[in-house]
């Protein structure tokens, strides 16, 4: 207990004296081994922050689009715009930004991290809130209405839990795509931040190989721990949660929550302070529901103050735009031709990328979907090959290029499929385990083979999950164009064509202007495929390739 | 007559469409409800039921006229009820005792004293020893049974419960109904109305006081009557099978207006001209009860046939209407006759009996009429679903819409007077039947 403490004590002074300290352009990374585990410490300090944050903001957002049918008119879209909006292409606006809101101060940088973290994070959290809560059978609504539930106990006895199990897997998905922005922003040229990210650079800057695998290794290592420490723990305990009438066969386990649920230091804690707690807050709101069942009045403080909210945040926008639309008028005509050239690059880049992905995941995938032995021992193998952050493995891999002779014009496609790959793999399997069996059977009485089979079987049969792999891999793609096209190592810059290289060579000249315009650029163009492409391939999925029992 | 604890006054619910035109689901509606009685609200499926339940626990509120909680508008704070859901409505991450005590925590009731009411309440629906599972690990009675002690730890004034047994196979709804009854009649239930809305004509006979029967399109009061046999009642008694006999007549009978003792004076509008609603049944049942009629001697009673078919009335009489409907038999008092053009489908082969149905189709239903005659009409043959979701719009609910679109679209297709692609949502002339082309759609007759 006293170490514990001790060590909590030294941890918050030393983070303290760090990010409250001076603004060091250059921070030097150390490659003691020693090292090692205070930059996983950083680097899981910005994440936990990050993700508090998104959690905090997710579930106001959701709950406030679900109840105001005003305010979803334009929370909804808005939400769908954001979460399609490649987060990266931010990081050298965002970066530049805070440095300047806390000028000399190590404070900023580490907030702007935070912050694109958080950005990376939120969206698909808020929407699986606002869709759960709007899932809420109506007879459970109409029971909490009719035995008088107040607006706590709706709260914690209905909507939390009955949201849990898909804020709990967009959890999941979310911190793992942290990762990925985390280990970008440590390495980001100018703001560069003592993390696993810095040291994995560093290491592969010189050609540490011992470095590099170490570094590695630690990532591997903290990602594991979280998985044991946190996700699996909570998935057992979400089980509860689940929506069925009849108890399920195989339940999720955990030894932590085991240990948790069966510790006497535990119970004790839920005895003494939870439940007395937990009293105090239903007789409250109990109390406060009389109070207002007898005097019903709107709270009018309240009201004036979202009003006053909703009018700043207008005026603050128009201004945006008005601004933006005075920038974008004022670029030289050669810059825009330069941000169609980026975008076309880009574009076909990241479709390059797709396609090659397809390739060669959807055969494999299959082959382990269809093949239990195989997939029990293939699936854990590629869930830590696909733990490990693109972002973080990019030094390595353009180290391993630069010694090979290649370009980065090449090897950003290499960088871009490394990060990518995965999404599609993972729902190629899971397509290929749900093709029913009955139909995989028919399929052999009826002698369906070879490239028969393909297109009558298993192609449809994955189609929806290859679409949802592909969408998510395409996000991934546009996002990590931002590194992947631009890169500085061993104190040389190597660049490609492109709207990523676009953006980060602007923020390296402090050009605004082509900065902000080639950012809204690329939003747009990802804003726009997605609409127009995956959009329609997922209702198609939704609709005809569906698999219904 | 004792003062009623709820009174609804000409309450009524309808649609105001974006033009104006109002869609009605219940006509103004005049109920009491009384102490010491137990209501039964019967009409078919998708009639308005349970939206009349909602707005007389004040949980919805009518589009106009009131509903009165002694004497006073009610709302969901001041009204004494409680509901018993058809799906439950557990919370299933809460134990089967926190289940119970929900209710009270919301009242602010101490911790102790709602511990020992929900305990006791367990005790009493028979479910002590329960109290630490979750409602998963429980069997459907045993859920409506907490279900049913979480309506009554509120002590309500008035027990509403919706279908609460229709979720439920056979054998636990009626050990659960009597045992509900047992309660009742012995006054253990710290209730002094139940409200229960049904579709089951025998639930209805066998609990309550007081039968009150909706019609449809819009709900309106069919027939109000009392029952007065004493409990418990024998379902083989000629008089509960009166009387059972009697509700399927009104049921069946939609357009006739039937005096029954005590009934009240429901006010009556005068009759508009309505668009044809069809009934919602599938061409294999139709065909599967017109087999049954042809093979049973042609006619046959009501309730006898849905006994042999161990149906609900809510099942079985949209498949006999629609049979109706398209001329293929005629109901007469409780009776279902097959007709000349029925046994001519029911003795047909399968091609014979798409043009059979074409024929009956084109003849009596008006919005099949209305697709062929505009495909007919346009040069391509083709035509939106949306243009056919605005006739309906003008006539129905927004969900009826899609019901009534849903069936036409089955008959339609199985008739072979047009195709419909699911996913341009357009519907196209088909080649009529008995050219020289397999059929595209083969169904599989019972």
């Amino acid at each position: 207990m006293l170490s514990g403490g001790l060590a909590l004590f030294y941890g918050i002074v030393e983070v303290g004296r760090n990010w409250l300290g001076p603004f060091t352009p250059h921070v030097e990374i150390s490659r003691r081994l020693s090292a090692l585990p205070i930059y996983a410490g950083y680097s899981l300090l910005r994440i936990a922050l990050a993700y508090v944050l998104s959690l905090l903001f997710a579930i106001t957002y959701g709950y406030i689009a679900a109840y105001r049918p005003r305010a979803e008119r334009f929370m909804i879209p808005l939400l769908d715009v954001l979460q399609s909006i490649p987060v990266l292409s931010f990081l050298p606006g965002v970066m530049l930004a805070m440095a300047a809101l806390f000028p000399g101060r190590q404070l900023g940088v580490e907030l702007g991290a935070v912050l694109l973290i958080f950005t990376g994070q939120v969206w698909n959290m808020a929407f699986s809130f606002y869709a759960s809560l709007k899932s809420i059978p109506r007879e459970m609504r109409e029971a909490a209405t009719i035995y008088r539930f107040n607006w706590w106990q709706r709260f914690v006895q209905i909507e939390l839990p009955f949201a849990t199990i898909g804020l709990v897997w967009n959890s999941m998905m979310s911190v793992a795509g942290a990762w990925f922005f985390l280990m970008a922003c440590e390495q980001f040229s100018d703001f560069r931040l003592p993390g696993l990210g810095s040291y994995l650079q560093a290491a592969a800057d010189d050609g540490d190989t011992r470095s590099i695998v170490l570094g590695i290794l630690t990532m591997i290592a903290v990602i594991v721990m979280i998985d044991q420490f946190v996700w699996r723990p909570v998935i057992a305990w979400a089980e509860k949660f689940k929506m069925e009438q009849v108890e399920s066969a195989s339940v999720p386990t955990s030894w932590v929550l085991h240990f948790l649920q069966h510790s006497r230091a535990v119970a004790v804690f839920r005895k003494r302070a939870i439940r007395p707690l937990r009293e105090q807050m239903v007789h409250y709101f109990a109390r406060r529901e009389e109070d207002r069942a007898d005097s019903p009045h709107e709270n009018h403080a309240l009201v004036w103050f979202a009003r006053a909210v909703g009018i700043a945040a207008l005026v603050a926008i128009s201004y945006a735009v008005v601004r933006v639309v005075m920038i974008v008028a004022g670029l030289p005509s050669a810059d825009f031709r330069q941000i169609g050239i980026g975008l076309a690059a880009t574009f076909l880049r990241v479709n390059a990328t797709l396609v090659l992905g397809a390739l060669w995941t959807i055969p494999v995938g299959v082959a382990i979907g269809f093949n239990p032995r195989l997939a029990r021992i293939a699936q854990p193998l590629a869930q830590i090959a696909a733990s490990v952050p693109a972002t973080a493995l990019f030094p390595v891999v353009l180290l391993v290029l630069i010694r090979l002779g290649g370009g980065l014009g090449v090897g950003s496609i290499v960088l871009l499929l490394l990060g990518t790959q995965w999404y599609i793999l993972f729902n190629v399997i899971a397509g290929a385990i749900a093709i029913p069996t009955d139909l995989k059977e028919a399929a052999d009485v009826f002698g369906i083979r070879g490239w028969e089979r393909w297109r009558k079987l298993i192609l449809p049969g994955i189609f929806p999950f290859l679409v949802t792999g592909m969408i998510t891999a395409s996000g991934g793609a546009w996002n990590a164009s931002i590194v992947a096209e631009y890169f500085r190592f061993k104190g040389q810059t190597y660049s490609t064509v492109g709207v990523g290289a676009m953006i980060s060579s602007a923020t390296e000249a402090k050009n605004f202007d082509l900065l902000l315009v080639s950012t809204i650029a690329l939003a747009a163009v990802v804003v726009t495929t997605n609409r127009l492409l995956w959009r329609r391939l997922y209702r198609l999925a939704e609709t005809r390739y569906k698999l219904e029992g | 007559m004792s003062e009623p604890i709820i009174r609804a006054q000409a309450v009524e619910k309808f649609y105001v469409q974006p033009d104006g035109n109002r869609i009605e689901v219940i006509a103004p509606v005049d109920l009491d409800i009384e102490p010491g009685k137990i209501v039964a609200l019967l009409g078919p499926s998708g009639c308005g039921k349970s939206t009349l339940l909602r707005m007389l626990t004040g949980l919805s509120q009518p589009s106009s006229g009131e509903v009165l909680w002694h004497g006073r508008p009610i709302t969901s704070q001041n009204a004494g009820v409680a509901i018993v859901f058809q799906s439950f409505a557990l919370f299933p991450w809460l134990t089967v005792l926190d289940n119970v005590e929900a209710p009270l925590e919301a009242r602010g009731v101490a911790a102790m004293e709602r511990h020992k009411r929900a305990l006791r309440i367990l005790d009493t629906v028979g479910l002590d020893g329960f109290e630490s599972a979750y409602p998963k690990e429980l069997s459907g009675g045993m859920k409506q049974r907490v279900g049913f002690a979480r309506a009554m730890v509120v002590e309500p004034e008035v027990l509403f419960m919706d279908e609460p047994f229709s979720a439920l196979d056979v054998l636990t709804a009626e050990n659960l109904r009597n045992e509900l009854l047992e309660l009742w009649i012995s006054k253990k239930m710290p209730t002094s109305a139940i409200f229960i809305v049904t579709h089951n004509i025998e639930e209805a006979v066998l609990l309550a006081d007081r039968v009150i029967v909706l019609g449809r399109n819009p709900a309106r009061v069919r027939a109000d009557f009392s029952i007065e046999i004493t409990h418990p009642r024998d379902r083989k008694s000629s008089r509960f099978v009166e009387l059972v006999d009697y509700i399927y007549k009104i049921m069946t009978q939609p357009d006739l207006a039937l005096a029954a003792p005590g009934a009240t004076a429901a006010a009556q509008k005068p009759a508009r001209q309505k668009y044809q609603m069809i009934p919602h049944a599938r061409v294999g049942g139709i065909a599967g009860l017109l087999e049954l009629l042809h093979d049973r001697g042609g006619k046959e009673d009501l309730y006898r046939l849905a006994e042999v078919l161990i149906m609900d009335a809510e099942d079985l009489l949209p498949i006999v209407e629609a049979s109706v409907i398209l001329g293929f038999a005629t109901l007469k008092e409780g009776d279902v006759e097959i007709t000349a053009e029925g046994v001519r489908f029911a003795e047909a082969g399968i091609l014979e009996r798409k043009i059979l149905f074409r024929n009956a189709a084109l003849k009596h239903i008006v919005i099949l009429q209305q697709i062929d005659s505009v495909l007919h009409a346009k040069a391509d043959h083709s035509i939106s679903q949306e243009f056919f979701y605005d006739i309906l719009d003008e006539h129905f609910s927004q969900d009826e819409v899609e019901r009534q679109f849903e069936t036409a679209m089955n008959w339609g297709r199985y008739a072979e007077i047009f195709d419909f692609d699911r996913e341009s949502h357009r519907l196209t002339l088909a080649e009529p039947v008995g050219e020289p082309h397999p059929p595209t759609t083969t169904p599989v007759q019972s």
